[in-house]
């Protein structure tokens, strides 16, 4: 049995059965950790003592014949921007380098408490804040398919530690494309639930409008046991919504045939690489094989998604990044003499130059003069575009899309553009903005062997149609 | 629009960073490339539409209820202890670079 591969349902149930145990596992990830990631860097902390004494407890689980929870056993990965107790959690900052959370996110505890066997947590751009995890303040991430190629961003390590074998699977954010990019660049599955579907308790916040909690996992009905896992109403977020969830799995049972997906003419124009295209295009005939109805739609302000999003998040970023001034917690700069110099040394210090940029852009966004131009004007575009989604999903169930415009691009490539790597976005941000959900599915690679994502997006809390279409192109 | 050095100073203070000089020019360079790019929002005429600043009050809600009654599920009870004690003292002031038993400290507020 090849344990690092291995899906969710097949390890738990190998578990169950007793043909391997949780501490087994464990132990095989940990090796292969210490053997691959070195050349990878997905992760940033190992937790063992921890991740074996709940392997233990899920084997005693076993052995007592019990049944076991619905991720019983199961080594998984957390992304470093979700707070665990006890555990160091620096959102891939060297401002919160020293942080030892005294809570644990909601999202994380779901897990645990269904039984999830935490091995670590995981690289990504510092606040999540990137497209290709070059902006870690630790190290970058390599993408497992070729290490001289980014794993996408920000959640580069979630989904490197998927393709790489070194977690079963694992929670990612995202907040413009955060969880879907770099599963496409990375071959794996990378579900964003919609706005409010899973609380956002103890994530570090970088847009709070636009933020969501997902998993990563190699296929889609572990991303759907995921998800039924960590959804639901949270008290301790009051956005989260008080609608019931769905038994996800159970709805994967469920035929595609006449489902009507929408294909949207502005994501196939210019700047989308070929090999992208006809992937993405294959996947689509494929659907139609299987009897959904192919419909021609248009997202027709789609060209403004981008430089919206951009002032959204930034003008959110600046806000909540603010908390972090050497006081309470992280980093402090040794040298200042008054409380007012010690906030700006301090963050001059901790913050990398990405998180600076976005810092001063949302500050610039709504500071005196500015507000009405960028700020307001960037949520009336955000209405436009969330009708945009409105009117289609009045003609169609789902619409098939690029993840992104192309293949995992070379480290170095992007990293002196900022605006060139913003575009790698382009068809995910506006999702975040209208709050719906949308997953990354693998298609056809490209001739050179590299991932390509496939992206499905649904209607608000309708997770379980863009799952079953997901599968259907696995 | 263009941002000036100027205003990239005058920015920076309000969002408490300092900025080194070379910091200073790749951010005018790169703050204009960004809203350059930004600026193609006023090919939009949005007079009359709403701003959207949250999800949530457009989604996720109960639409048989209106008002406040919407969003009532996400409103609690006003309790002395909120949803759960707060933290202990100590927890608290774990992670601080610099405090006391009792109080995060830091370098001098007023200068004289």
């Amino acid at each position: 049995m090849d344990l690092n591969h291995l899906t969710v349902d097949a390890a738990r149930t190998a578990i169950q059965e007793r043909s391997t145990s949780s501490v087994a596992l464990v132990e095989s990830f940990y090796t292969r950790i210490q053997k691959e990631d070195s050349q990878i860097g997905a992760y940033l902390t190992l937790c063992k003592e921890r991740a074996v004494e709940q392997a233990e407890h899920i084997d005693r689980m076993a052995a007592e014949g019990k049944s076991l929870p619905p991720l019983g056993g199961i080594p998984v990965a957390i992304k470093d921007v979700m707070c665990t107790r006890g555990v160091r959690t620096t959102a891939g900052s060297k401002i919160l380098e020293t942080f030892i959370p005294p809570f644990t996110c909601t999202a994380v505890r779901r897990m645990e408490e269904a039984g999830a066997v935490i091995l670590g947590k995981l690289n990504c751009d510092e606040f999540a804040m990137g497209s290709s995890n070059e902006n870690s303040a630790y190290k970058p991430v390599h993408n497992p398919r070729d290490l001289e190629r980014v794993p996408g961003g920000s959640s580069g390590g979630s989904a490197a530690a998927v393709a790489a074998g070194m977690a079963v699977a694992t929670l990612g954010s995202d907040t413009g494309g955060s969880i879907r990019q770099p599963a496409s660049f990375c071959g794996v599955v990378g579900l964003k639930p919609t706005y409010g579907r899973v609380s956002r308790y103890g994530l570090i916040a970088f847009a709070s409008s636009l933020d969501h909690i997902g998993p990563l996992t190699r296929t889609v009905k572990d991303a759907a046991l995921m998800l039924r896992t960590i959804a639901g109403r949270d008290p301790m977020d009051s956005t989260s919504a008080d609608i019931p969830v769905p038994d996800y799995v159970a709805e994967l049972q469920k035929d595609v045939r006449s489902l009507r997906i929408g294909v949207p003419k502005e994501c196939f124009g210019e700047g989308l690489d070929s090999e992208v295209r006809a992937s993405v295009e294959a996947a689509i005939q494929k659907l139609a094989g299987l009897g959904c109805e192919v419909i021609p739609v248009s997202l027709p302000h789609s060209p403004y998604a981008i430089p919206a999003y951009y002032i959204v998040a930034t003008a959110e970023a600046s806000a909540n990044l603010a908390r972090f001034d050497g006081v309470r917690y992280g980093f402090r700069s040794a040298e200042s003499r008054t409380l007012s110099d010690m906030y700006r040394k301090t963050r001059d210090g901790g913050f990398g130059a990405e998180v600076k940029r976005r810092i001063m852009l949302g500050t610039y966004a709504l500071s005196a003069g500015y507000y009405d131009a960028y700020y307001l004007k960037a949520q009336r575009v955000r209405t436009l575009l969330t009708r945009d989604y409105e009117e289609a999903f009045q003609k169609v169930d789902a619409l098939v899309t690029p993840a992104s415009p192309t293949a995992a691009f070379k480290l170095g490539e992007k990293s002196d553009d900022p605006l060139a790597m913003y575009l790698a976005d382009i068809y995910t941000v506006t999702a975040n903005l209208a709050g719906i959900p949308g997953i990354s599915v693998p298609g056809a690679p490209t001739k050179s062997g590299l991932p390509i994502g496939v992206q499905i997006l649904g209607k608000h809390f309708d997770e379980a149609t863009i799952l079953r279409l997901a599968q259907a192109c696995e | 629009m263009k941002v000036t050095e100027k205003d990239v100073t005058y920015v920076a203070d309000l969002a408490n960073l300092e900025l080194t000089e070379e910091e200073r020019t790749h951010m005018v360079r790169d703050l204009n490339s960004i809203l350059g790019y930004i600026d193609r929002l006023n090919q939009l005429n949005t007079d009359k539409v709403e701003p959207m600043a949250q999800v949530s009050d457009r989604y996720g809600v109960d639409e048989s209820k209106t008002g406040s009654e919407r969003f009532a599920y996400a409103s609690r009870e006003d309790v002395l202890f909120g949803l759960r004690k707060s933290l202990p003292h100590e927890e608290a002031l774990e992670n601080a670079p610099d405090a006391d038993e009792t109080f995060f400290k830091v370098p001098k507020v007023i200068e004289r």
